[in-house]
């Protein structure tokens, strides 16, 4: 945070829509908070260019009112979010409101409420001791937040070494006590609380190293984990037209996903979609420990009605959590629900600003600053030797479907997995609608995950898994030939081909998110019915007419469906088997 | 709008161009509303003490030493009870020849709904109109469009909808309705008694094309004092946000802003999600429910209008030709309700769902065999009687003449399924087919 001895005062020179101009009396930094002084109100804005001593402010509310000659006020730091205990299972607006406390129906102008609990005690134990040295993000102590052991660090923006002076006992604090006194290498005191701030537009980097991913993040979603599956600390991007269940598969995410924290960004989508959020998380179990969904996920909800220019900020602030929470040492997915929306909000402004347009008039820098943004995800060693990591997987809303447009384009340079929803998947009903052959996961190129894969999961896996693509690219060639020449202008080869990737698509890439046993599929298990599945296309099978070959094939989905929503290895999916190997029998070669 | 004593009057405009004016004047606030020569104008930009004005009528015959008169707020509303049955302008002005209104003055495009004070919607709305409530029921809070060609006959649904939804209240938004469609909604509305729980405000193609870009707000201002003061169960319909869309694009384009997709503004997205997030349901019962036309050119659903708004709404509905029986149904296939699971079911009869789907189901196979027979194929025992029932399904379901209760919708499709299929073929349930399934003796 810059000092300043003079707060910087301005006047409202001019007016835009959300864009602000401002005469400032003194220095200005970019990017700096200010606030525009009304009678009843301050209304929060952000520095995003300066000219000379005109400074351009964007307005995070209506402008509606304002006038030229209007006080401004600037605040000396970046938007900054409040770091701490109590963030967890919170509803934060953009800007980090906690939206719970504010009063009315109604977002009034202005209204700005506290992000954390100051009332709320916090058992504290100790983990620093008096002379230990330490740097910014080491661990002081821990409090207990829900289930979660919530550390206290060192102040990110505390520069050099500091020896310990005292820690506090064990015992219950709000977080504004002082939990640690340290002393800096010139010998000064420094008090340090349970809560920090830090700008959220800076990435913080309190670890030590950041390795390729090399793990893979379980999500139960078979399409995901078995054909391209996201590392732990990795990137993905999820684009698709309207009605191709995006947020369905986003809520399927943050439902299962093997995290211990789900971030989600509601950024500038539908507001009943963030209802059925709130509405059922507090409810819906968290099928690996058996507490509420709601005690390890935080939203941060900015819907398309909300002011624009804090869609931005929303998802900064959600990275910034995430940042926060990684430095204890955790496991965290971040999931934002449009990036396109939030691309949209730079163009508004950019338009605004009257700079030159880059493709469909977004800013020149869009690629850039989507690359920035998901270059701060990341699996890392901590300075403790701990490991955190923050998986990101952002969804794009593309413009008439249209994959080449700047957003889709831009994402795909930066996230290093692809899942395309495609118009004809879901046309079909075959969900999750992610296209088999356009999706793409880096990661099966890095030797360190595909050791991982077969130490975890089996020396085959890999192997498995190409074949299974393989099968069904296969099919997909099959099936064109069928339809270019007709069903019997083909050999029957031809349709065994297609049939067995059918097999496979309808049987491990398709999966039921509203049923309860088949919404989420174990590794273990998606292991299982794969080898079954490869089984099958290793057979050789007697057929005389193509006619046979649909029909036989119908029979063994349905039976490997029924295995798909009977428990696993219970004894119905036991008799569900047995029944499909003499269907098997039938006609083996 | 009377001008009051104090008001200070400019006459010195410095710039003009189609949509807006220049001039200088202080102390003036952003979205401020004036008067220019009596027509009613925005604030739109301010840059010192230059301060532009989109002027809502247009600027045609609007001279250099032009009255400005500013009023000191933004636009507001008066709203009552007194609202019922009447027609008003997109100022919010009589156009129905009756008094003017008068009670509370509201201010028009307030403030947007905290996200965890709304409920999750869970009313259901009939309609009446079995291609709706059976296969894309709507539910309170939530918001739809009509994908539509212009010769498509939206605005007689519309209409039918107001007549038929079970609503507290029901405002009409019509923007750029040629006169004789304005003529045709309140003659509608006037015949059938209904006009007390029926308020419009409408922009004909007579008026200024700007001026439509008032509607929806008026509507919707309106819509939140009755679902907020009153806690009434509140339907917005909105008719042609294509066109709300295209006076959008001359603005901004008047305001030298740089065109995106289609020549559309920058911010269509916001714009649009702006009007139709106001759909919302409310704790204490109130609720908005927006039911909208977006036209389309050429049925084309990329275009950045229905793109945009699709990606806003909680679903759409076609409407088609059914060759076949003559009328004109809700297509099946392409319309989806985005809500309807909240309440098919649950809120309405327990075979719902599947009755539902069976339906459909069926009627995709007919169209199967329809395919089959263009393309010169021998249709089975089975396709012939999937054709048969796809007719009737046509005419006595999806038809939008069809004007039932959602459980003789039901009954109705149990009674097809039995003329034309045996219990096995329509895979339901089979508990939910020993209790439906009618007695062969009925028919």
């Amino acid at each position: 945070m810059s000092k300043k001895d003079n707060v910087t005062k301005g006047k409202i020179t001019g007016i835009i829509a959300n864009l602000v101009m401002v005469e400032a009396d003194g220095p200005v930094q970019q990017n700096e908070i200010c606030y525009i002084v009304q009678e009843d109100s301050r209304l929060m804005s952000e520095v995003i260019k300066v000219m000379g001593t005109t400074a351009y402010i964007q307005v995070f509310e209506s402008t509606r009112g304002l006038k030229v000659g209007d006080i401004v006020e600037f605040a000396g730091h970046m938007l900054e979010v409040n770091l701490g205990p109590g963030i967890l299972s919170r509803n934060y607006d953009g800007l980090q409101n906690d939206l719970d406390r504010m009063e009315g129906i109604f977002l009034e102008r202005g209204s700005q409420t506290d992000a954390l609990d100051h009332e709320k005690k916090y058992d504290f134990k100790p983990i620093a001791k008096k002379d230990d040295t330490v740097i910014a993000g080491d661990w002081l102590g821990e409090v207990t937040e829900n289930w979660l052991p919530h550390k206290i660090m060192v102040p990110f923006k505390f520069k050099g070494k500091f020896t310990v002076k005292s820690v506090a006992e064990e015992g219950e604090y709000t977080i504004d006590d002082t939990m640690a006194v340290l002393l800096d290498e010139d010998g000064k005191e420094i008090e340090v609380t349970m809560v920090q701030q830090w700008p959220v537009k800076v990435p913080i980097k309190n670890y030590r190293e950041k390795p390729r991913p090399f793990k893979m993040l379980e999500t139960g979603i078979r399409i995901i984990d078995t054909l391209n599956p996201i590392g732990e600390g990795g990137t993905g991007f999820i684009p698709g037209p309207f009605g191709s269940g995006k947020t369905v598969l986003q809520h399927a995410l943050s439902k299962q996903a093997e995290a211990d924290m789900i971030i989600m960004a509601a950024c500038g989508e539908r507001a009943n979609e963030v209802v059925e959020i709130f509405t059922e998380f507090p409810e819906l179990e968290d099928p690996r420990t058996g507490r509420k969904l709601m005690e390890r996920t935080t939203i941060i909800a900015n819907t398309s009605n909300m002011p624009v220019a804090a869609r931005e900020a929303s998802v900064y602030t959600a990275m910034t959590i995430a940042e926060y929470y990684r430095a204890m040492g955790l496991k965290i997915l971040l999931l934002a629900d449009s990036t396109s929306r939030w691309a949209q909000a730079l163009r508004e402004m950019s338009n605004r600003m009257e700079e030159l347009p880059g493709p469909d008039a977004y800013p020149m820098d869009l690629t850039a600053i989507i690359s920035m943004f998901y270059s701060r995800a990341g699996y890392v060693y901590l300075n403790n030797g701990e490991t955190g990591s923050i998986t990101f997987i952002g969804t794009v809303s593309p413009a008439g479907g249209n994959l080449k447009e700047p957003v889709t384009e831009a994402t795909k340079k930066a996230a290093r997995s692809f899942y395309a929803l495609s118009q004809d998947r879901a046309d079909s009903k075959r969900y999750p609608a992610v296209d088999p052959i356009d999706s793409y996961s880096k990661y099966l190129e890095y030797p360190e995950m595909v050791d991982y894969l077969k130490q975890n999961i089996g020396d085959k896996w890999p192997a498995h898994v190409q074949l299974l693509k393989d099968a069904l690219l296969r099919g997909r060639e099959a099936s064109e030939q069928i339809n270019i020449l007709g069903d019997d202008g083909v050999p029957v080869d031809y349709h065994i081909t297609f049939w067995k990737s059918e097999v496979m698509d309808f049987v491990v890439l398709q999966q039921d998110a509203f049923d309860e046993i088949d919404a989420q599929t174990s590794i273990e298990r998606q292991k299982y019915m794969l080898e079954k599945v490869i089984d099958i296309y290793n057979t050789n099978f007697n057929f005389e007419h193509f006619e046979e070959v649909n029909e036989y094939f119908k029979r063994v989905i349905d039976q490997l469906r029924q295995m798909n929503y009977t428990e696993f290895k219970s004894d119905q999916f036991h008799q569900f088997e047995k029944d499909l190997e003499q269907i098997i029998e039938e006609r083996k070669a | 709008m009377e001008t009051q004593a104090f008001q200070k009057i400019h006459t010195k405009i410095n710039e003009i161009t189609k949509a807006t004016i220049s001039l200088n004047a202080s102390g003036v606030g952003n979205e401020e509303i004036a008067l220019v020569n009596g027509r009613l104008a925005q604030v739109v930009k301010i840059i010192g003490n230059e301060v532009t004005l989109q002027v809502y009528g247009g600027t045609e015959g609007i001279p250099t030493d032009a009255e400005v008169i500013f009023f000191g707020r933004s636009a507001n509303l008066k709203v009552g009870d007194e609202l019922s049955g009447r027609f008003f302008n997109a100022y919010g002005e009589p156009i129905d020849g009756g008094p003017e209104v008068e009670g509370e003055e509201i201010e028009v495009g307030g403030p947007t709904v905290n996200p965890v004070r709304r409920l999750q919607p869970s009313e259901f709305i009939p309609t009446g109109i079995a291609g709706i409530d059976l296969n894309n029921a709507l539910v309170t809070g939530q918001k739809i469009p009509f994908f539509a060609d212009p010769d498509q006959p939206y605005n007689q649904v519309m209409s039918m909808v107001a007549l038929r939804a079970q609503a507290d209240k029901i405002i009409l938004g019509g923007m750029g309705l040629t006169n004789d469609d304005y003529l045709y909604y309140k003659n509608v509305f006037d015949n059938a008694g209904a006009l007390d729980r029926i308020i419009s405000f409408v922009n004909t193609t007579e008026d200024p094309s700007v001026e439509r870009l008032l509607v929806p707000d008026m509507c919707l201002s309106t819509a939140e004092h009755f679902a907020v003061e009153k806690n009434q169960k509140v339907l917005v319909l909105l008719t042609d946000m294509t066109l709300f869309a295209d006076a959008l694009s001359i603005v901004s384009n008047r305001m030298d802003q740089i065109p995106s997709k289609d020549s559309m503004p920058g911010s269509l997205y916001s714009d649009l999600a702006r009007i139709y997030e106001k759909a919302v349901q409310f704790p204490e019962g109130g609720s908005i429910t927006i039911v909208a036309v977006t036209t389309l050119s050429g049925g084309d659903i990329t275009h950045a209008i229905p793109d945009n708004t699709g990606y806003i709404t909680e679903g759409q509905l076609f409407l088609r030709h059914d060759t076949d029986v003559g009328k004109v149904i809700v297509d099946p296939f392409r319309s989806l309700s985005r809500l309807k699971q909240l309440v098919i079911g649950k809120k309405t009869r327990e075979d719902h769902p599947q009755v539902m789907n069976a339906a459909i189901r069926l009627f995709a196979d007919a169209s199967n065999a329809k395919t089959k027979l263009e393309n010169g194929f021998d249709l089975t025992e089975y396709d012939r009687r999937t054709l048969e029932f796809a007719k009737d399904y046509s005419e006595k379901l999806l038809a939008i003449d069809v004007n039932i209760e959602v459980d003789e919708m039901l009954d109705t499709a149990w009674r097809l399924f039995n003329k034309h299929f045996k219990r096995t073929e329509v895979s339901v349930k089979k508990d939910l087919v020993d209790k439906y399934w009618p007695n062969d003796s009925e028919e």
